[in-house]
């Protein structure tokens, strides 16, 4: 039998606690699940360093990665005979829908600043390279993967197919919003997928929702921006973020400059010699970074010592609000206060931003910048959405975005010069 | 510090003016496509290449008084404008960049239309392909934008014009 219409002799379901269940009936999904590339998203959070501030945030790529399938097979189901939607995309939305994360390291954030790595190159690898994946992919045809990595890169002809993984609100955003309140326990990030998904419409281009539909839409948006700001962008997970990308640059560091490690860090040589391939970026994950960060407590190096210690005790930095308009002077000063401690200012004084992060907000995407999120009138016009509500046009409208200054205040305290250090507690107000 | 701002306001800087968020897009991603020290990560959406990064980037330059972003309404839709302050050049002069080649492809993407820039941009983003397979790609992803064969000749050669105005600086 063509193995693109296989089914299991009986359907499967992972028990979840966003959709109560992910259903799996076809042969290629189950396949693909068991795949080595797949299977790793078990060992990457899907928050990063997020469980140091939100303790339960401890849920993978793996469990976002299946949501995120559910919700694409639901919508099929919901699309199917409707105009517009083509019933022989199913399979390609489903694979893409699983796929979509899959070329994601660990903390591949700071990971992809810091060595100028980018996740999406890895998961076009992963889909079209030798891997198990790619194996499984072209058992349904040979240009099979090829159309999956396109729709994952937003770049295939079926704009409907891309704009179900891909828009301001698709499958991605709307499982990792709810799935990420539900780990972190809070209360804002609710919203009523229910209700969105069946005022979804399938159209030429994009996935639309029917104008009945925009309170459920409302609240999507409402719980986007509040998430944005309580649990993406808290200052503490900020904290360890700048911790984290600061061990990354301190080892790179060391490398260039010929250190001799006690534990010689393998796993990241290629990494250090802008050289990564797949087979070694697959093999890396949360596991193995947090080996070297305990290997590392043992360094000779005082800064690395001391920023994995921080790092995995949970020592973080304090911040202080940052207005460069304002405190540009005092930043200066500090810097060259900080040579004076004997505190290096490229490893303790961090200025970090809000364009630092990789979370967004709605943008109703006006003269053409991006694609926003149109309601469906009952004579069949599109309306941006800020346009028709006033709870969405309130919320992007408002501008909101913030750098703090982050600093090691224990290292400041343990200044002997009493007048440099009051020099320095003077500026960051301690 | 703010080294990746103080490049987008260098950027500002030359262009004295940025007319479209649409435009200001594409101009820094062909920037950053020519070698020019650009950070922001850019994914392919509807109307080409774009960085979330990016807008955020600037909505921060607007909040610290270093832009002046002005909303103008144009036919039916909104359109946005951007000039460097004051207070941005005075913020600019804390730092030292050499990024003199910038000049004269910033001035000259400034003077194209978006439409334009967006199909640039298109061709660049696919610029590990085959010009054949290239021009098939923009063909399918753009194709509510008609671009006719010369307007993608065009761009090409006006690639290749930027290409060589940075080799000869």
């Amino acid at each position: 039998m063509n193995y693109k219409l296989q089914q299991l002799d009986e359907e499967k379901v992972f028990k979840d606690p966003v959709h109560r269940y992910v259903h799996v009936r076809d042969r290629l999904i189950w396949d693909l699940i068991g795949t080595k590339e797949f299977q790793r998203l078990r060992r990457i959070r899907q928050l990063g360093t997020t469980f140091l501030t939100f303790h339960g945030a401890e849920h993978s790529r793996f469990s976002h990665s299946l949501g995120v399938y559910e919700i694409v097979r639901r919508i099929s189901e919901i699309f199917k005979g409707r105009p517009h939607w083509n019933d022989d995309e199913r399979l390609l939305c489903l694979s893409a829908a699983l796929l979509h994360d899959v070329g994601h390291g660990p903390y591949s954030h700071s990971f992809e600043k810091v060595f100028g790595l980018d996740h999406e190159n890895f998961t076009q690898q992963i889909i079209l390279g030798e891997t198990e994946v790619n194996h499984v992919l072209k058992r349904v045809d040979k240009d099979f993967p090829k159309k999956v990595a396109e729709v994952i890169a937003k770049t295939y002809e079926n704009r409907l197919v891309v704009s179900m993984i891909s828009s301001q609100i698709d499958a991605d955003r709307m499982d990792y919003l709810l799935r990420d309140a539900y780990f972190t326990g809070v209360s804002y990030g609710q919203f009523d997928i229910e209700r969105i998904l069946r005022v979804m419409r399938p159209q030429e281009d994009q996935v639309v929702i029917k104008h009945s539909g925009m309170h459920a839409v409302e609240d999507y948006i409402m719980s986007r921006y509040q998430m944005y700001w309580q649990v993406y962008f808290h200052p503490v997970t900020r904290s360890a973020e700048v911790i984290l990308s600061k061990i990354l640059h301190r080892a790179k560091a060391l490398y260039e400059e010929g250190y001799l490690f006690k534990f010689e860090p393998l796993h990241f040589i290629t990494l250090f010699n802008d050289k990564v391939d797949l087979d070694d970026y697959i093999k890396l994950d949360e596991g193995i970074i947090q080996y070297y960060f305990q290997a590392w407590q043992e360094e000779e190096d005082e800064i690395l010592r001391d920023l994995c210690e921080r790092f995995s005790n949970r020592r973080l930095f304090k911040y202080m609000e940052f207005n460069p308009t304002v405190h540009m002077n005092a930043w200066h000063k500090l810097h060259t206060y900080f040579v004076q401690a004997k505190i290096d200012p490229d490893y303790y004084l961090i200025v970090d931003s809000s364009s630092d992060l990789p979370y967004d907000f709605y943008r109703p995407g006006e003269e053409e910048e991006r694609l926003p999120i149109h309601l469906l009138t009952k004579k069949g016009e599109y309306r941006e959405l800020s346009r028709e509500s006033t709870i969405v046009e309130a919320i992007s409208g408002k501008k909101r975005t913030d750098h703090k200054l982050y600093y090691p205040a224990d290292l400041i305290d343990g200044i002997h010069d009493k007048g440099l250090r009051k020099k320095i507690g003077e500026i960051l107000e301690l | 510090m703010l080294e990746h701002h103080a490049r987008l306001i260098a950027m500002f800087d030359y262009a004295r003016e940025v007319v479209g968020r649409k435009k200001l897009q594409k101009m820094v991603y062909i920037a950053k496509k020519l070698n020019f020290p650009f950070c922001e990560k850019y994914q392919f959406h509807f109307y080409g290449p774009y960085s979330e990064e990016l807008t955020l980037r600037v909505e921060e330059l607007c909040n610290l008084g270093f832009l002046e972003e002005t909303k103008e309404k144009v036919g039916g839709y909104y359109q946005y404008r951007y000039i460097l302050t004051d207070e941005g050049g005075g913020f600019l002069k804390h730092y030292e960049m050499d990024l003199a080649s910038l000049k004269t492809c910033v001035t000259s993407m400034n003077e194209q239309p978006s439409r334009i820039l967006e199909l640039i941009s298109t061709i660049m983003y696919f610029d590990h392909l085959a010009k054949e397979e290239v021009v098939e790609k923009v063909k399918t992803v753009k194709q509510k934008q008609k671009y006719t064969d010369e307007e993608i000749e065009e761009a090409f050669r006006y690639i290749e014009e930027l290409r060589t105005n940075i080799s000869a600086s």
